[in-house]
């Protein structure tokens, strides 16, 4: 697994989901699919996550809390964003207080496709953004140490 | 000055105890894995998440923090570097105690409710497994007449057939300091959510390297503490030391977490019972030599 990060500690948000990707997500931890031999753990805390999953689409309420989240997760950090709901709204994109997909509130590095989305496809698309987390970490390490605001400017306002 | 061999081990500990602390907590992961029919992270996974940890950039919750966590750091190697050297093993309790207090400091230090409810489920496992520690000690002391780590290891009967209940209660508060189910309360050691992380929330990337590694030294020499009671013949030490690590592995993957009451109840119960049960008749039998 060259050039893919092997550590990778994951807080997972629920936006405003109907559940079925959700439940994907937790079947990625299962025996079945057992997401810890490629490193990934779930964490609840963004301090101490790598790796924001998504799942839903971005509505007036959750959208706070969202950046929020991304806020108070430290450099290097990647999103990605799981199912048709957090790629465009899915479904719900019609409804009165739903935004969009979660890309309206935070920048996303890799988009799951589904509805609901697949096990097999959720480990593909954590482990396409360790991928993108190594070469950030890389990067990181040659730049300049003050840029230490990544954990954060909206995080501190919590 | 006059090198021992007794100095050699400590600065061994020093530099080898993250190696093999780590690649105890790695083996620890994989087991855990295959008890749930899973395959499990790469043995060296602590060392890479550890790696990943001090790389991240974040900045500490308050200026406290680190400060606290760096000295529950220095204080844990201080405590098995005096272990290993061959101090007296009751000055080396106020110094574990004192490791402990900071981490606590830190957790309380950082604000987040969650930290603060580990932080005071970690006092309460504090006041449950002191009582024991120290029996252990005076259970070792009564056995091989010492309170030096390389005395006691020197005496020539196996001393889990003379403290067998000492010993029992030694294994249940073994589960307590290495953050295992059922008394993982104040902070456990699988992926979890806010409450059950409880000490280390709000505390990331080297911050919590930090705490990692702390732990890592900590389970050396919690475990070369077991390795005492098996010490007469390196094939016992072998086996009791494998047998015990499992056990706390097994329990940790069969049991559900427990309340503080219970948690406190049964470890004091254990304590009176097992270790005081033992270290009474064995005092009374061996007072006179
Ligand atoms: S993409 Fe489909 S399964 Fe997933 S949250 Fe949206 S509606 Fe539910």
């Amino acid at each position: 697994m060259g050039g893919v990060e092997r550590s990778i500690w994951i807080v997972h948000y629920d936006a405003s989901s109907c559940n079925g990707c959700d439940i994907e997500v937790l079947a990625c931890l299962t025996p079945v699919y057992d997401a810890e031999r490629f490193g990934c753990i779930v964490t609840g805390d963004p301090k101490q996550a790598d790796l924001l999953l998504v799942t839903g689409g971005v509505n007036n309420r959750n959208v706070e809390v969202l950046k929020s989240i991304y806020g108070q997760m430290p450099e290097p950090r990647a999103v990605v964003a799981i199912g048709a709901c957090a790629y465009s709204g899915g479904v719900f994109s019609e409804c009165y207080n739903v935004c969009g997909g979660v890309a309206t509130a935070i920048p996303v590095d890799v988009y799951v496709p589904g509805c609901a989305a697949k096990p097999e496809s959720i480990l593909d698309g954590v482990l396409r953004a360790a991928a993108i987390l190594k070469e950030r970490r890389v990067a990181l390490r040659s730049a300049p140490r003050n840029a230490k605001k990544g954990s954060t400017e909206e995080g501190a306002r919590r | 000055m006059i090198f021992r061999t007794e100095n050699l081990v400590a600065i061994g500990f020093v530099v080898l105890g993250p190696i093999i602390g780590g690649l105890i907590a790695g083996v620890d992961r994989i087991l855990t894995a295959r008890m749930q029919g899973r395959i499990g992270p790469p043995l060296l996974q602590p060392f890479y998440d550890l790696s990943k940890l001090f790389s991240k950039r974040i900045a500490p919750v308050n200026r406290l923090q680190v400060p606290f966590i760096v000295s529950h750091l220095i204080f844990v190697v201080l405590t098995g570097f005096l272990f290993f050297e061959g101090s007296d093993i009751l000055l080396i309790i106020f110094v574990l105690t004192l490791a402990e207090v900071f981490l606590v400091l830190a957790a309380y230090s950082t604000g987040s409710p969650y930290a603060a409810i580990g932080a005071e489920r970690e006092l309460l496992l504090m006041t449950a497994y002191e009582p024991m520690i120290i029996l252990t000690l005076v259970g070792l002391y009564q056995a091989a007449k010492s309170f030096n780590f390389y005395e006691i290891l020197a005496s020539t009967t196996p001393l889990i057939l003379q403290l067998p209940g000492i010993y029992i209660g030694l294994l249940f508060i073994l589960v307590m300091k290495l953050q295992k189910s059922p008394f993982d309360l104040a902070t456990s050691h699988h992926a979890h959510q806010e409450l059950v992380k409880g000490l280390t929330a709000d505390m990331g990337g080297p911050v919590l390297g930090l705490v990692e590694l702390a732990h890592w030294y900590e389970s050396v020499y919690l475990y070369a503490i077991v390795f005492l009671f098996f010490s007469s013949s390196m094939l016992a030490a072998c086996i009791g030391l494998v047998a015990t690590f499992f056990f706390v592995i097994l329990i940790d993957n069969v049991t559900a977490r427990v309340k503080w009451q219970a948690a406190l109840a049964s470890a004091w119960i254990i304590t009176l019972v097992a270790g005081a049960g033992n270290l009474v008749p064995f005092y009374l039998i061996t007072r006179g030599h």
